[in-house]
């Protein structure tokens, strides 16, 4: 392809992350095929938000569209980076979990209903704190009843990216996709800078940031599966790609002791240089052989 | 006094079990030990500080990346001891948790923390839904991440009505900053707003106890609390074996049924609207 060619493409391409949570959960479904599942006109909102005087949102900032992939039964749970940085409270923690038994449920008696997790969140919203803690044990747990029966897959697309109690979401899942300018971690540098000093992790320096979060360090290291470009039609084919791949045989979070292993190796006297990490682990995948 | 993480953490992981040092092979900050309780046997896990630790990210008490291996790895061959027994032969696992937080630090998050703390309650929770009792015990801090990696995905939960036990997503000086509030404010806040509550009782009205335990002496653990701990704990091992699996009875309560009405509307939407989509 030649340059011209490549230049045309990216600006005819439809952008994934520009979408907001409603819209990138739609355009994974079936034309057609979706509902949605206690939407914004059934005012499920939080309740602890306007005695604090915080404006609430009538969906809470979930999307729970339930339709089908290829003809195929699948629920897609997608969070509004936009509202309190995408945030799990009361309400919204509750739409995940319920959304995620219910497939359990309908995988349990035969109909196949894979979980597609569309993360944007900072994780806990510290409004609703205890609520939003408990809520998130409570998604981890229901995460685990359906990864059994029907893979769970987490996309992390946009800026906001996957952070706090949330990221455990994704690393319990059977696939984790992300774009480049996506990150993943359970600190952002901001609290890690706030907590353990500016000399520990500078939150202004991007290009660290990007070195250890990023979505390409992620999915070279081997914590993430797939890099996917910011496209809705590349997004729709890795989606489709890993439901036809089914429940992976072992999930990452099982391989207890091969990663147990890999840290007791580490030489951590000082700061651990990312690219050099992400190589090594990249060589050891290949040589122990990928899940 | 100022609470000291960790401490009353080892002081009732030894009271319970009769012994206080790490296993080969474990990073100082890990205890585990299988123990008597009640009829049977338990295997009781708990972390506490290490200031030796070569991750300087965890020497106060947080719970890191070889904290969270080291549990799952404990909590996996227990698992695989007690495969394919009868639900009544699989021996419980109590959690004693004390701890400060997750660790903040580059090192962590350059391996990738994120997912050591989803091995660990990966852990936890395939041993509850396998039919082993999980069940924690707070007798001291249970913050954020720390929490979610250590001991929230148990079948039930008991704490210390002590004033030193703190359960929260996070502390309050980051609470403060992040909410942009004072603390004085955050904490008059926790009063009317019992989810921002940083006392137990409080935390007790969401519904998520099993039960909030009244302890003499929690610094320092005696016999007659002893026995009441253990008494409590194999009545909440009880309660899981005639109970489900999953974590429902957290919002399936009374006391949800006010604090949490929300959610629980949510759910029985969510169940309705499913069915017709």
């Amino acid at each position: 392809m030649n340059t011209e060619d490549t230049i045309m493409e990216f600006i005819h391409r439809r952008s994934f992350i520009e979408l907001d949570a409603r819209g990138r959960a739609q355009s994974l479904l079936d034309e057609g095929s979706f509902k949605e599942l206690a939407g914004p006109f059934a005012r499920m909102q939080s309740p602890w938000l306007p005695m604090q005087g915080v404006a609430p949102q009538s969906d809470d900032g979930c999307v729970v569209l339930k339709g089908k992939v290829d003809g195929k039964p699948a629920v897609v749970i997608s969070l509004e980076g936009k509202f309190q940085g995408g945030s799990i409270g009361e309400v919204s923690g509750a739409k995940i979990c319920a959304a995620l038994d219910l497939a359990t449920r309908d995988s349990v008696q035969g109909t196949t209903t894979p979980a597609i997790l569309l993360l944007e969140t900072g994780g806990v919203r510290l409004q609703e704190a205890n609520l939003g803690l408990a809520a998130v044990a409570e998604v981890i747990a229901s995460v685990l009843s359906l990864r059994p029966h029907a893979p769970v897959i987490t996309i992390i697309a946009g800026t906001v990216g996957c952070f706090g109690g949330m990221s455990l979401v994704a690393g319990l899942s059977s696939y984790v996709l992300m774009t480049r300018e996506a990150r993943l971690g359970l600190n952002g540098p901001e609290v890690i800078e706030q907590e353990s000093g500016v000399d520990e992790f500078d939150s202004k320096d991007r290009a660290l940031i990007w070195a250890i979060d990023g979505g390409e360090q992620r999915v070279g290291m081997g914590l993430a599966d797939a890099l996917v470009q910011d496209s809705v039609e590349e997004f729709a084919t890795a989606v489709r790609k890993l439901l036809a791949k089914g429940i992976p045989a072992v999930h990452r979070s099982e391989l207890v002791e091969r990663y147990r292993a890999r840290i007791a190796a580490l030489d951590v006297s000082t700061q651990i240089d990312p690219a050099g990490l992400r190589a090594q682990w990249k060589q050891a995948d290949v040589e122990g052989g990928v899940r | 006094m100022k609470h000291q993480i960790g401490v009353r953490g080892r002081e009732w992981f030894r009271a319970l079990t009769g012994s206080g040092t790490p296993q080969s092979g474990d990073p100082a900050s890990v205890l585990a030990s299988k123990a008597s309780l009640g009829s049977g046997e338990a295997l009781f896990l708990c972390v506490v500080p290490n200031p030796e630790s070569r991750f300087p990210c965890v020497r106060d008490g947080q719970v890191g990346l070889e904290e969270a291996y080291a549990l799952a790895s404990h909590i996996r061959a227990l698992i695989a001891e007690d495969e394919g027994k009868p639900q009544e032969e699989k021996r419980p696992i109590i959690a004693i948790i004390d701890v400060k937080s997750q660790a903040y630090g580059r090192r962590e998050e350059t391996v990738g923390i994120f997912l050591a703390a989803a091995t660990a309650a990966d852990a936890y929770a395939t041993a509850r839904m396998k039919g082993h009792p999980v069940v924690s015990l707070i007798v001291g801090h249970a913050f954020s991440g720390g929490f979610l990696t250590h001991g929230y995905q148990a079948n039930r939960l008991v704490a210390f009505d002590d004033k030193e036990v703190v359960i929260h997503a996070m502390h309050e000086e980051a609470a403060a900053r992040i909410t942009r509030r004072s603390v004085a404010d955050l904490l008059r806040l926790g009063h009317e707003i019992p989810p921002m509550s940083y006392d137990v009782h409080d935390y007790a009205k969401l519904g998520l106890l099993y039960e909030l335990l009244h302890i003499e002496s929690p610094e320092e653990p005696v016999e007659s609390d002893i026995a009441k701990v253990s008494q409590s704990l194999v009545s909440a091992i009880a309660d899981c074996a005639n109970g489900e699996r999953d974590l429902s009875n957290r919002w399936k309560n009374p006391q949800a049924n006010v604090m949490r009405k929300a959610g629980n509307a949510v759910r029985e939407r969510m169940e309705q609207e499913w069915l017709g989509a």
